[in-house]
């Protein structure tokens, strides 16, 4: 399989702008949208890295994950869910324990970054030297390293 | 016919791939070329693509030159030998000198890093730092997308080939690839490009072969591009033989790092021995390496792989005493642990957690196997193939190396093309951080190149024509081919790319030192390989797809294949054993310090269909 989607939670994304989701986010476009069942599914399994990039995303909580047939035994389920900065992880072992962690992802919120913020570096002045944009504030250190010359 | 769209774009640096590093050149260009056009050309979606986009547990490249924790010259040591003695210094410490400004950016952009009681990053080893990171990605990709503008972000567009200056074939002009989703063609023309297409997984055959295919340990998203985009275009190439065989839990590979740093579990075999202890001996035959702290990955595989050799398997990780060690019979402490264990899975390799459940194994408990894998061909990681750079000017250049500095640093031996990342070779422990910063690094270089170098490219439509019937062939053939029998994937005309895929692993594997000729090859077994690997390029002319899907996973193939009979040749080239526990060659077992400790470079003329293998010295610039 390794992803599959639940025929009966998947909506096709009908309300999102950018279209089903599951396909927009697939590093390896594996997910598709079938368009007679109108539903979402993995058009390549062997190709999958079940990296959960379009389990996390899908609104509807949609796909799941049936680990490898080639050495994942059957009845396990790992299944994120989204909370306001990260994601909760539920685990289900195949004998029925259960697991529940909780890691944040982020410390701000998506699209609240501005770039070049409180750089001080020059783009026509210190184009030629060796130092990156922001070196001023982040590098951490008050000069960049360069190493005594001609040791070879 | 599919692709009668064509779309022409026209840019100062063309960006391909938008993976850690590319988005760092990214971000990095757009500060220093002002209102000069940057565009970048990704095969997925830049939020979630690349090595990174599952996320990541540690950052593996930090100095915390603040805390005082490590120079660059300290982290030139480290690498050159862990590497048994072969990194570039220059582009090693240009890389450690520059990363921490890159790792406190990804922090303000949001990205949760562990903290000491003392307010300092948590430290993992020396150099890696643990991090709340399964969004690592999308935080890297947002100041990415936001100092391009998306409207130049060509996204779902696979990049299948370079181009080249019509009048001078030593300069690039641009790229050429197509859209899987809206049925375009493109051609990029461009003065300066940057190659961060990553490093090349699935070449050799992996241990799982059918639906695990998917599961290999670098990214099944790494289809070697970064090489097959640069070895036909004639750029020469180094260290192309290296690879890494990674230590990783069984089957799922799930990482070992923090197990063994963080954790200090250890792995110990069947007998209850510890082969790092059994074999110690064994280190003795590869110095000065072998003494070296800590000691060379390659060497440790060495010692695990006689255990493993000599039948006394499973090798399993003790998780359970390392566990109970730690929470020393405290249930609180034991849940801190837990967390820790399970978060570093989750973050990163969602399988291997997918595998404990479904296996029932609670690693308090229970240990866990762990074996070698199959070999992976990448330059930012523990691997160190790539394109032979230039240097930074300060400290290769005013003649102190000439052959290691032409003029811009990171730039190719084509004009105007640079790489970063998996892309550049002979700097290898670059990992998540180091390519952001090198692709920061490169995107600089390309800008004063820019400067330098007034003048658009000169691409004609012959060229570009010319290169878009191959690139859309595998359409036709399947169009053409496909009525000749009554099972359509058994056609005497044409291969499937799935099967050029499996043909190629099994070379590799069966010639090339894979898993299952226990990492063993010699000299008339590598020269048979490359004469079967000659034939698939052969063949690969005659790939058929059905969709655009299919054929961007045609040129994926190519690019692997392309990464295949180069590491070949070069396995073939380098007449030592330098990296036992990643390969072995058992014509020549020895490591080879008086002859070999240089690096192997390689061209492939085009023109010519002929490959030139030379070497290039080794400078100690720094240590
Ligand atoms: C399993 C695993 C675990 C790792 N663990 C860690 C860790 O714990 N800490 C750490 O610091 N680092 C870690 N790394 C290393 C880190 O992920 C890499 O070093 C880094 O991502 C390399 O950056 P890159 O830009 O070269 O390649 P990538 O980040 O892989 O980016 C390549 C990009 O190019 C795109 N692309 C490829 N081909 C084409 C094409 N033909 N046309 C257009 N676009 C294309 C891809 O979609 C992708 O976006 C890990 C890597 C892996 C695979
Ligand atoms: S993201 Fe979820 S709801 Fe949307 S199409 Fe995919 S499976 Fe269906
Ligand atoms: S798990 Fe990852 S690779 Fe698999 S279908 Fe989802 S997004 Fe694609």
């Amino acid at each position: 399989m390794p992803t599959f989607v639940d025929p009966n939670t998947c909506n096709a994304c009908a309300e999102e702008h950018l279209g089903p989701l599951c396909v927009y986010i697939c590093p390896n476009d594996l997910m598709a949208l079938d368009v007679v069942a109108n539903k979402g599914f993995n058009q390549e399994p062997d190709m999958c890295s079940e990296c959960y990039a379009c389990v996390k995303l899908c609104p509807q909580e949609a796909i799941r994950v049936r680990g490898y047939a080639d050495f994942v035994p059957l009845g396990a389920l790992v299944q994120p869910h989204r909370t306001e900065d990260g994601l909760q992880w539920e685990v289900v072992f195949r004998d029925g324990r259960r697991f529940e962690f909780t890691y944040q992802s982020r410390t701000r919120a998506a699209g609240s970054v501005a770039p070049y913020q409180g750089f001080t570096e020059d783009s026509a002045a210190d184009l030629r030297n060796q130092n990156l944009a922001g070196d001023s504030v982040w590098l951490g250190v008050d000069k960049l390293p360069a190493p005594a010359r001609g040791r070879d | 016919m599919a692709f009668e769209t064509t779309e022409t774009v026209d840019c100062d640096i063309l960006i391909i791939g938008g993976g850690m590093s590319g988005c760092g050149a990214a971000f990095e260009a757009k500060f220093w070329a002002g209102d000069r056009r940057v565009v970048l050309a990704e095969k997925a979606v830049i939020e979630r693509s690349g090595a990174t986009g599952e996320g990541l547990s540690a950052i593996n490249c930090y100095m915390g030159q603040r805390y005082g924790w490590n120079t660059p010259e300290d982290f030139v040591n480290y690498v050159v030998n862990d590497m048994m003695g072969l990194a570039r210094e220059d582009l090693v410490y240009d890389v450690g000198r520059h990363v921490d400004n890159s790792v406190h950016l990804l922090e303000e952009w949001g990205l949760p890093i562990w903290k000491q009681e003392n307010g300092q990053y948590e430290r993992i080893g020396r150099w890696q730092i643990p991090i709340h990171g399964e969004s690592i990605k999308p935080i890297a990709a947002e100041p990415a997308r936001t100092a391009l503008g998306p409207e130049n972000i060509y996204e779902r567009v696979a990049i299948t080939h370079l181009l080249t200056d019509d009048d001078d074939p030593g300069k690039i002009a641009g790229a050429l690839g197509f859209s899987v989703r809206d049925n375009r063609f493109y051609v990029f023309r461009s003065p300066v490009v940057i190659i961060t297409t990553g490093g090349a997984s699935n070449v050799f055959r992996p241990r799982s072969v059918s639906e695990g295919l998917g599961r290999t340990w670098y990214s099944v998203f790494a289809t070697g591009s970064a090489y097959g985009l640069m070895i036909p275009a004639g750029v020469e190439m180094t260290q192309m033989e290296h690879r890494f065989v990674p230590t990783r839990f069984k089957d799922g590979y799930g990482p070992v790092g923090m197990w063994f740093q963080y954790f200090h579990a250890k792995v110990l075999n069947a007998l209850g021995d510890d082969y790092t202890v059994t074999r110690a001996d064994e280190l003795g035959k590869y110095e000065p390496y072998g003494s070296a702290i800590p000691t060379p990955t390659p060497l440790r595989n060495h010692q695990m792989f006689l255990d493993i050799r000599d039948g006394y398997g499973p090798m399993y990780m003790r998780t359970d005493q390392a566990m109970q060690a730690l929470s020393g019979g405290d249930p609180a402490k034991m849940e801190q642990v837990r967390n820790e264990a399970w978060e570093d899975f989750l973050d990163m390799t969602i399988s291997q957690a997918l595998t404990w459940a479904a296996q029932n194994i609670a690693p308090e408990e229970t240990p866990s196997e762990v074996v070698l894998a199959e070999p992976y061909i990448m330059g930012s990681h523990s691997g160190e193939a790539g394109a032979w750079v230039s240097g930074p000017e300060d400290v290769t250049g005013s003649g102190a190396a000439p052959d290691y500095f032409w003029g811009y640093n990171r730039m190719t031996t084509i004009r105007g093309l640079f790489a970063a990342g998996d892309g550049v070779g002979a700097a290898p422990h670059k990992f998540s951080s180091g390519s952001f910063t090198e692709g920061r690094i490169a995107a600089k270089a390309a800008v004063n190149y820019l400067a330098d170098n007034p003048g658009r490219p000169a691409v004609t439509g012959e060229q570009v024509q010319g290169l878009q019937q191959t690139i859309l062939a595998p359409l036709a053939t399947y169009d053409r081919h496909k009525g000749a029998t009554t099972a359509e994937e058994i056609n005497p005309h044409y291969l499937t790319p799935k099967q050029g895929l499996v043909r190629l692993q099994k070379i590799m594997d069966e010639y090339g030192a894979g898993a299952s000729a226990w990492y063993t090859t010699n000299g008339p077994t590598l020269e048979r390989g490359i004469q079967l690997i000659e034939m698939l390029r052969e063949d690969l002319a005659h790939l058929a797809a059905r969709s655009p899907h299919e054929l961007m996973r045609c040129w994926e193939l190519v690019h692997r294949a392309w990464v295949g009979e180069a590491h070949l040749r070069h396995l073939l080239y380098r007449q030592e054993t330098r990296w036992p526990g990643y390969y072995y060659r058992s014509d020549y077992p020895n490591l080879d310090d008086a002859n070999w400790r240089v690096f192997v470079n390689s061209r492939y003329d085009r023109a010519a269909d002929s490959w030139e293998l030379m070497t290039r010295p080794y400078r100690n610039l720094i240590t």
